[in-house]
């Protein structure tokens, strides 16, 4: 029993039956996260971590980080159709799909975030144009949508898919009008990302993530944008060289990855400076206006300072560096380690911007509590990442991704 | 972000004496009977509590024989400015009624609890398990006052409904419900404190004696410099009490006296 008639043309791949052993073991993953949400949906979300201090928690956390580091979509998809960067065609297809992926994932684990998941739909019903959240509902879903448009033409090219001459034309009318798409994405995805931190950043009463504003967005919804777009390029390569290490194949030339790493490199430079700005101001300005030290907004190891200082220096500049400079981005196993820490960094930031603000006591006689997530918050996260690679999976196995595949595997 | 400030003619706000609180929790026990918050299925563990007036306790942190303590009873402090209205997706809470109430609507609330993570009074409570009243007590529900279901944010409303009754008996006896006098309309925390530490009234009404207590030198509000503008003031000559309401470094001055 073969399904080589299902494959790329060209391309080798792994036996049928081993394919199915691997899509067994991301399916116990699955089947573990899809019995947590059954668990949370009906116990409530007191079966997690989260309790009145900690209105946020994992969920929201990964979220962040997973829409974070898929903004290697919006960012590939706007340097590829519109600024015309012509090596990220080789690449541009898996960052579609890692793209949608990391957004249906999000949406996925929202459905267990929200106390009544039935009126998830009131969002749309009833905005409040003043909210940041309401500006993340919409434009999450909207870029949802043209995500899922975008990864149409990538499955309609499937070899058998593509001998039918309707869905095969359908496919090339798709790609013709693709940077519409891109540029309608790139929008959507720009506006929500930076919600995203403006959520944290129009919190004046939480002197931990409030920031001053530009017209109506505070720093906050810059800075996610940002390290959102020096993180996702990155990532998105880091996954191409995870599935050659797996598969045993060359997916895509170095050139173009130590690309994807310079595009990093630049953006979290850029970043950095803004970051280390807002960092100085909020320190200087915002802390002592809310009557706070330095200090007093870092607690034990949860909330330390080691998280700023790895985040700003470890996992920000360091990674920056080693970037920006050609000798150690194009040595292989140092962009590697680069992309990955600055991913870290991206994560660290986050998860900051999410527990410690919650954590940490506004009232001089309230005190810190640590945040720990449970395992009915671990596990529908991990089975995300499943979903992930049953979704990369399949579309390595049956779609063509990876326009150099055959070229670099010839010899 | 609209950061508004709305101005009301009236102006529900209380202020409670810490000087005259003992902390005897009745405040708490009467909130609790008249707004139908069900008893905790487990108990353990505090931050699962659904407490829409928590009595906190405050130290001077001086070793004895100087050791001295406050108690600092906690409503949702119905802030002029609150935090918890922009951020809300859905306008499941909002701030435009006269009276200067923020309101929540339980049947519009989706639950996300934005508006806990806006709140630095940790003033709003989520609602992490289905409501469940021992056999027998749903005879002593207060009629007037939904229960809420499972999955939404609930929080404290100065026992609005009273101000309805209130206004309901003002238009009966043929009076302004605009115009209310002093004592028509208290909550339930106030009508129980037993050594009358809460009073609650109009603060811009000069008739009221919250007007004018709010407007004392011994008068403080909770983390005044946020700017969220409570409609809570606290009361106390004690200054180590006041500068327990604010975080203040250590070359400030405590405000008031």
């Amino acid at each position: 029993m073969s399904d080589k008639e299902l494959w790329p043309e060209g391309v080798q791949r792994c036996s049928l039956k081993l394919f199915i052993a691997w899509l067994a073991v991301v399916f116990a993953v699955l089947v573990w996260g899809v019995y947590a949400a059954y668990v949370v949906w009906s116990g409530g979300l007191i079966v997690t971590g989260m309790d009145n201090y900690f209105a946020f928690g994992l969920y929201i956390i990964f979220d962040l980080g997973v829409i974070a580091l898929g903004a290697g979509a919006f960012f590939s998809g706007l340097l590829y159709y519109l600024v015309r960067v012509e090596g990220l065609k080789n690449i541009i297809n898996l960052a579609v799909i890692i793209g949608f992926i990391c957004y249906s994932g999000a949406l996925l684990i929202l459905t267990l975030e929200v106390g009544q998941p039935l009126r998830a739909w009131f969002g749309f019903w009833h905005p409040n144009v003043h909210s940041m959240l309401t500006e993340v509902i919409f434009c999450i879903t909207c870029y949802m949508l043209v995500l899922t448009i975008e990864f149409i033409p990538i499955i309609l090219e499937n070899r058998k898919l593509n001998k039918i001459k309707f869905l095969h034309h359908m496919a090339h009318n798709f790609h013709v009008i693709m940077p519409l798409f891109a540029g309608v994405g790139a929008f959507l995805s720009f506006f929500h990302q930076g919600s995203l931190g403006g959520m944290y950043g129009v919190l004046f009463s939480r002197p931990y993530a409030f920031r001053e504003g530009f017209f109506i967005w505070p720093w906050t919804f810059f800075l996610f944008i940002l390290s959102a777009v020096a993180s996702g390029p990155g990532f998105t390569m880091l996954v191409a060289t995870l599935m050659e290490k797996m598969t045993g194949r060359k997916l895509v030339d170095f050139s173009v990855k130590a690309l994807m790493g310079k595009i990093s490199g630049t953006m979290l430079a850029i970043y950095l400076v803004f970051k280390y700005l807002d960092t100085w101001a909020w320190a200087t300005g915002i802390l002592p206006r809310s009557g706070l030290t330095f200090s007093e907004v870092f607690y034990g190891v949860a909330y330390g300072k080691w998280l700023l200082f790895s985040e700003l220096v470890v996992f920000g500049l360091f990674p920056a560096v080693l970037l920006l400079y050609s000798k150690t981005r194009n040595t292989p196993w140092i962009l590697y380690s680069a992309c990955t820490m600055v991913g870290i960094g991206v994560i660290i930031n986050r998860y900051v911007q999410t527990a410690q603000t919650l954590a940490h006591p506004i009232m001089p006689f309230d005190r810190w509590y640590v945040y720990v997530p449970t395992w009915a918050e671990w596990a529908p996260s991990l089975a995300v990442i499943a979903y992930g690679a049953l979704i990369l999976s399949l579309a390595y196995r049956y779609l063509p991704v990876f326009p150099q595949e055959r070229k670099l595997n010839q010899a | 972000m609209v950061l508004y400030l709305k101005e009301f003619k009236i102006k529900w706000g209380m202020v409670i004496d810490l000087d005259r609180c003992t902390g005897c929790g009745a405040c708490m026990v009467a909130c609790q009977a008249e707004n139908n918050i069900a008893p905790p299925v487990d108990a353990s563990n505090k931050r699962y509590s659904m407490t829409w007036l928590l009595v906190y306790q405050l130290s001077n942190k001086q070793p004895y024989p100087n050791h001295d303590v406050a108690y600092m009873p906690r409503p949702c402090l119905q802030c002029g400015k609150p935090n918890c209205v922009p951020v809300c997706p859905v306008i499941a809470t909002d701030k435009n009624q006269e009276g200067g109430i923020v309101s929540q609507v339980n049947a519009r609330c989706i639950g996300c609890r934005y508006c806990m993570a806006a709140c630095p009074y940790h003033a709003r409570y989520f609602n992490w398990q289905d409501p469940v009243w021992p056999e027998g007590m749903e005879k002593t529900l207060t009629p007037d006052v939904s229960t809420r279901p499972r999955g939404v944010v609930e929080k404290c409303l100065f026992c609005h409904h009273r101000y309805m009754y209130a206004r309901d008996k003002a238009r009966i006896e043929g009076r302004d419900p605009n115009a209310l006098n002093e004592g028509d309309y208290i909550p339930a925390c106030v009508e129980m404190c037993p050594t009358g530490a809460m009073v609650f009234g109009d603060l811009q009404n000069p008739e009221h004696k919250v007007h004018k207590l709010s407007k004392s030198p011994y008068a403080f509000r909770l983390l005044e410099r946020l700017n969220t503008k409570p409609q809570v003031y606290y009361y106390s000559k004690r200054e180590w009490v006041r500068k327990q309401g604010d975080n203040y470094l250590e070359h400030e001055t405590v405000g008031g006296v």
